[in-house]
């Protein structure tokens, strides 16, 4: 069994000591392709922008990659699950794509290969990865924000979307 | 796939935003939020906003500069369509900024006509007619409701009005809500067939720890952050007083205090203490199920054994003799000195052992973490909260007094660091005439209607049919009761009132009951109810309430309630107001006469006239200035501009709550005597599972407003039950199969959720849900105060079905954190 990975380059234990300063940008993101552009407004959702986040053979099974979307600003995990999900993308259906803040109060949040789950260290919320990012058990008021999927004739995955607000922005793509 | 809002971004906060106080009312806690309300065709820009942040950049973690989707929604204020953002108050001391994932959830489940949330919420007035319940004004209602009322009691006897009202505060309870109940059923009347929302009696949760002179809220929380110990009976802070656990006990465990836990189960506190703590500093004695008394009467007897005690305490400030109070049918333990406690509870560490299946060690571990003197001989600081797991337990008097013995021995009540206390559901906001005549023990109000009794039913935010014991049989009554008056009614169509109050009345004679019911939603039992009230919530009108560290605040309105709908404290003086006129037609002017002094036009007003007659320093305008902090009961003056109040009781080391001019404390006298509750032993010999129930942190409540919130019914599209793996492989049933459950009083239905740190045979069921009510297979068996046993359920499982569409999309995996 791999030990868990983290998605960011420290991770944060609050509840056990101090307040480690405030999620940032994390430090091996894949930067968008593209700046990020508020075109949504009127619109029902914003429009997104189209960012090459990798290529399916980058992936590894339960080896998440660091990812950015909509923006640098906004730090993501990319995971190749193994098995078919729901909204799972790729030859075998199995990538998915997350914000790591925690929705509940925006910790960045650390991957557990155990059980395919994204885990809080704030105030311990989990998120399951293979069901949508569905809360198991915690603080927040929302499910986990995924982002939408492509993936090309190249094999290059692409985020274009992400289904819930991220926490820390009241607009996903920034002004 | 999870539910998701597809919310992906939100109107900004305005600079010149409304800004009110609110103390959220879903938990005891009572965290400190702010509503902000602005014009809808407005709103603030990246630059110039409410909190002067430049919001067109990504935020920190804990930032004050973001709110989640569930804390907007558009309501109407002043007859106004407004931007309603409720979020968690930074400043605020109980909470600190955070929030819970029922609290932060407040602003979504406020009744929206642009967005339609929470549509469930009566608008009108109902009433039965031409078959179903037609909507109507508030006179034509309370003239139905007054004229029946008026058929049933006299002057001299109101015993068949049966009352069924809520007595906490928070949520659409609070200082002005009960005594607006209490004025009309205690002071104009003198009903005594009544019952508390979530109990089939009119009684105190927690009669013990009073008639031993110590109030069940003695404390502040902070105690819990300067404490050494902390000892946590039968309760599940971390999901159930969430921020209380967050902001309090969790700095506390930081600060170094070690944390014993007595609770059957392995819950989400467990796990989160050993997180915070180190497994090192957590004890967790999972004790079999309803042995609490006699862990605290070894503990009691081994520390007491030790020398471990405050003598000088117990000196001064307890009972000196044998027994205070003999033990008879009020009071079903004797209460009296230290030294006849210790004669009474003596238990050995092996008999302990023994019962609680637990070892020796490590009892003997949790009496030294509890009380040994640190090595320079003072004082071990320990808090204790205790709440469900033993209120409603097994043998709940004797068992709360024992936990209290603790307390008093070890000098832990009135001290810095120490009390103990429940931790409390509902916030607390009760103000309301004696209700001695009630008697003790009180009616048992749910079998009373079972066998019959009662011929019109008051119900104020009850819902009995999702949180009662013995639920299957008080529905089967219940239901073939309220059909004989509607049936009658229906005979009756076109019929003039006084027609129809005779055919009412001929219906009732025959057996029949006449429901009325108020409350924000049409609840189960209002299914079978003739008339409908529809009543506000806190935010819907100014409210105020307690929180369990006895903080009291001003949740100030900031939206229209729905429709028509009024605050209870109005609806009690409009049927008051009623009854008085009917009376009066009636030719019974002296009955009417005591239905004056009900002429209030607003919430303040019901305020005034009950909380404010009792303290006076206590205002609406004073209580708005001390905002979200507000001050801590009981309010002791008005100094400089602030509200004087009182962070801990009994710092004096003068106990009162038993009303004894002596002031000191008494000990309880109650030995163990094993199941104590009717019927439970032979439950136990009789079925294969224990049902432990109880609540969860996403479910509040029954669920009332969130059985319309998609986010929470997409978690749990019906109740769980968490069975052993190992268990539910024996019984053939796989991860969000439906279970029905079932036993010699009834039957219910669940998901089976794998629980692997449940011991075999031992289930946990989520109560007081919607689709599945735990009630069902509760006997009826309580203590001698009629305080209801709901922990101790024994039942038999079987599959009913493989998992529905949507509980096989839902997550099985555990809510254990893997950092
Ligand atoms: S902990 Fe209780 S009072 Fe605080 S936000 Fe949650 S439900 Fe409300
Ligand atoms: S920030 Fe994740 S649980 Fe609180």
């Amino acid at each position: 069994m791999k030990c868990n990975r983290l998605v960011d380059a420290g991770r944060r234990q609050f509840l056990r000591g101090s307040l480690v300063g405030a999620a940032g940008a994390a430090a091996a993101t894949v930067l968008p392709s593209a700046p990020a552009e508020a075109r949504g407004v009127g619109l029902a959702m914003l429009s997104y922008p189209s960012n090459r986040l990798a290529n399916i053979a980058d992936l590894k099974v339960d080896e998440p990659m660091d990812v950015a979307y909509p923006d640098a600003d906004s730090p993501g995990v990319l995971l190749k699950l193994g098995t078919k999900v729901d909204g799972g993308v790729g030859p075998e259906g199995d990538i998915v794509a997350f914000s790591v803040l925690c929705p509940h109060k925006g910790f960045t949040m650390s991957y557990n290969a155990g059980d395919k789950t994204l885990n809080c260290p704030g105030h311990f919320s989990r998120f399951d990865v293979e069901k949508g990012g569905q809360q198991v058990w915690g603080h927040a008021t929302q499910n986990l924000p995924q982002f939408a999927l492509r993936v090309d004739d190249k094999g290059d995955i692409h985020a274009e979307g992400v289904d819930d607000l991220i926490y820390g922005r009241l607009s996903n793509v920034l002004a | 796939m999870a539910y998701k809002r597809n919310v992906d971004r939100l109107p900004i906060i305005p600079a010149d935003a409304r800004v009110h106080n609110v103390t959220c009312h879903y938990c005891i806690v009572g965290c400190g939020y702010k509503a902000y309300t602005w014009p809808l065709k407005k709103q603030g820009t990246t630059d110039a906003n409410w909190i002067g942040t430049d919001l067109s950049k990504q935020q920190d973690a804990l930032t004050e500069a973001w709110y989640a989707p569930s804390m907007y929604n558009v309501v109407k204020q002043d007859g106004q369509d407004v931007h309603l953002v409720i979020k968690p108050d930074m400043d605020c001391t109980v909470n600190g900024g955070l929030g819970s994932i029922r609290g932060a959830r407040m602003a979504e489940n406020r009744r929206s006509d642009i967005t339609g949330s929470q549509q469930q919420r009566l608008t009108d007035p109902l009433v039965w007619r031409y078959g179903t319940w037609q909507p109507t004004s508030w006179d034509d209602a309370l003239d139905l409701v007054a004229r029946v009322t008026a058929r049933v009691i006299e002057q001299d006897n109101e015993n068949d009005l049966y009352v069924s009202m809520f007595d906490h505060g928070g949520s659409a309870g609070g200082y002005e809500n009960t005594w607006g109940t209490g004025k009309l059923y205690f002071g104009a009347m003198k009903v005594k067939n009544c019952r508390i929302h979530n109990r089939p009696a009119y009684n105190s949760e927690v009669h013990s720890t009073r008639d031993m002179g110590v109030d069940e809220l003695n404390y502040s929380y902070s105690d819990y952050q300067v404490a050494d110990t902390i000892v946590l009976a039968g309760t599940n802070p971390m999901e159930c007083q969430t921020n209380l656990f967050l902001n309090h006990m969790v700095k506390g465990m930081q600060n170094g205090a070690k944390v014993v836990i007595v609770d059957p189960r392995r819950t989400v506190t467990v796990d989160s203490c050993e997180q915070v703590a180190g497994a090192e500093n957590v004890l967790h004695l999972a004790i079999t199920t309803g042995s609490d008394l006699a862990l605290f009467n070894t503990l009691f007897t081994y520390i007491a054994d030790q020398g471990w005690v405050d003598a000088d305490f117990i000196a001064k400030s307890t009972f000196q003799g044998e027994v205070a109070v003999p033990e008879d049918a009020a009071h079903p333990a004797a209460l009296g000195s230290y030294e006849a406690a210790r004669a009474a509870c003596k238990m050995s560490l092996a008999e302990g052992a023994a019962i609680t299946g637990l070892t020796e060690a490590q009892i003997i571990q949790a009496a030294e973490w509890i009380a040994r003197p640190k090595d320079d001989g003072s004082r071990r600081k320990t808090v204790t909260g205790y709440e469900k797991g033993i209120i409603w337990g097994n043998d709940n008097y004797r068992t709360i007094g024992a936990l209290v013995n603790i307390g008093l021995i070890t000098g832990n009540i009135g001290r810095e660091g120490g009390g103990t206390c429940r931790l409390g559901g509902h916030q607390e906001g009760y103000f309301r005439p004696s209700d001695a005549h009630v008697g003790r023990p009180a009616p048992y109000l749910d079998q009373l209607l079972i066998a019959g009794g009662g011929k019109v039913h008051h119900i104020w935010a009850n819902d009995h049919y999702k949180t009662t014991l013995n639920a299957n049989a008080f529905k089967r009554v219940y239901n073939a009761r309220t059909n004989m008056v509607k049936e009658a009614m229906d005979a009756r169509a076109g019929a003039t009132r006084e027609e129809l109050v005779d055919a009412i009345a001929g219906a009732i004679a025959a057996g029949g009951l006449f429901s009325v019911c108020v409350d924000v939603i049409h609840s189960q039992i209002g299914q079978a109810a003739h008339v409908i009230l529809p009543a506000v919530e806190s935010g819907e009108m100014n409210l105020t309430s307690m929180n369990g560290e006895r903080r009291l605040r001003l949740v100030e309105k900031y939206m229209d309630g729905p429709g028509s709908a009024l605050p209870d404290c109005l609806i009690a003086a409009r049927m008051a107001n009623h009854l008085e006129r009917v009376l009066r037609e009636e030719g019974r002017d002296a009955y009417a006469d005591q239905f004056k002094g009900f002429d209030w036009q607003t919430e303040e007003d019901a305020f005034m006239d009950g909380y404010n007659s009792a303290n006076p320093e206590v205002s609406y305008d004073r209580l708005r200035a001390a905002g979200n902090d507000g001050v801590q009961e009981p309010v002791k003056g008005y100094e400089g501009d602030k509200l004087v109040g009182t962070p801990r009781l009994y710092e004096d080391g003068v106990f009162t709550r038993h009303g004894r001019e002596d002031g000191k404390a008494l000990f309880c006298l109650g030995g163990w005597r094993g199941l104590q509750a009717p019927g439970k032993e032979q439950q136990k010999a009789s079925h294969a599972f224990l049902i432990n129930n109880g609540r969860a942190n996403m479910n509040w409540q029954n669920w009332f407003l969130d059985q319309k919130n998609d986010f929470v019914m997409d978690r749990f599209p019906v109740p769980f039950i968490q069975i052993n793996p190992d268990d539910m492989a024996g019984l053939g049933i796989k991860a969000g199969d439906m279970v029905e459950v079932y036993n010699d009083v009834g039957a219910t239905q669940a998901l089976a959720y794998p629980e692997p740190t449940a011991r075999r045979g031992e289930t946990f069921m989520i109560f007081g849900a919607p689709n599945g009510a735990q009630g069902n297979i509760v006997n009826a068996g309580t203590n001698e105060l009629i305080l209801p046993n709901y922990k101790h359920t024994w039942a038999n499982i079987r599959k009913i079905s493989d998992a529905t569409p949507a509980s096989a999309r839902i997550s099985f995996k555990s809510w254990e954190v893997e950092l």
